[in-house]
């Protein structure tokens, strides 16, 4: 069975994140006050054959800590999104 | 003769600098498609700058899977030297040959200018003719350059001696003003300014010229296992 998986990859807590830093610098110029703390990540969408959740899960972590994400400076985390 | 491979992924664009840079040194410069698996025939490696797999996803992150990374860690393991420059800096963090992490550029600019290092360590294969506190300009041409790191590992690189460059005046955010680094053995480099590009004065700057003879000099020493 095909199983929709979602892997969020976010800079982990103490990292710079200049990129979260300039959108967050550019939005009391748009009229938003009271917005903070924008952090920027990455997500990927895909599509792992497994028996089960489980299953998918589990691929889908090993793939996200091996290639998708630097566990250096990232964190990933990875859900079975709803149909 | 020294013969150098120069390790060229799809995308790498700074391997005929290289090569020329070291073959006005003497060496025999070789360049080494990304698949090859067998590197016995170098004393010396070089991994050059440029944008390795179009460095889609974050630089380095795919060429760390090219077929000829598990023989660079070979050679690494063994003692020989080995030399990432900017996008080979950033290929041998992921490939954890080295510590830490290139991130982007604090301000999100893309920087191409000289800049003056200091030499802070010699313990490496490319410091170990340069002097500690000597201070060379040599051009950094990056987005990702900010060199990150945890507290612990800045603290082992630190208790290490494995810092081996920094700048004078921190162009991109790096963490501790860190140019480049060293693995313990300090065999193992990686640097995100281009000595390469810094080898005459009609170009603006020869410094470059006493890291890579250091780089080229190792075989000296016999520090190959």
């Amino acid at each position: 069975m095909n199983y929709p998986v979602v892997v969020d990859v976010t800079l982990r807590p103490g990292i710079a994140d200049p990129e979260g830093a300039t959108i967050e610098r550019a939005l009391p110029a748009l009229g938003f006050a009271g917005v903070r703390h924008v952090r920027a990540g990455k997500t990927f969408r895909l599509e792992v054959e497994a028996d089960d959740e489980t299953g998918a899960l589990a691929v889908a972590r090993s793939l996200a800590e091996r290639l998708l994400s630097n566990p250096v400076i990232e964190d990933a985390a990875v859900r079975v999104e709803s149909r | 003769m020294t013969r150098v491979g120069v390790v060229v992924f799809p995308g790498s664009n700074c391997e005929y600098d290289a090569q020329a840079a070291l073959s006005e040194l003497g060496a025999h410069v070789d360049l080494v498609w990304h698949t090859a698996t067998d590197l016995s025939a170098y004393d010396h490696l070089v991994l050059p700058g440029g944008f390795a797999h179009g460095d889609y996803l974050r630089p380095g992150a795919i060429a760390r899977f090219s077929p000829v990374m598990a023989a660079i860690a070979d050679f690494a393991a063994g003692g020989g030297p080995v030399l990432g420059i900017c996008n080979g800096f950033q290929v041998l963090t992921e490939a954890g040959l080295l510590p830490g992490a290139l991130q982007k550029n604090r301000g999100l600019t893309f920087i191409s200018e000289p800049t003056t290092l200091v030499v802070a360590s010699t313990r490496s294969v490319l410091t170990r003719r340069a002097r500690v506190g000597q201070e060379l300009v040599v051009p950094i041409n990056h987005f990702s350059g900010a060199y990150t790191c945890d507290d612990d590992t800045l603290q082992r690189l630190l208790e290490g001696d494995q810092v081996v460059l920094r700048y004078r005046e921190n162009p991109n955010g790096s963490r501790d003003d860190i140019a480049g680094v060293s693995n313990e053995a300090g065999n193992v480099v990686g640097l995100m300014p281009h000595p390469e590009r810094a080898m005459s004065t009609l170009v603006g700057s020869a410094d470059g010229r006493v890291l890579l003879e250091g780089f080229l000099g190792l075989e000296l020493s016999a520090a190959r296992g």
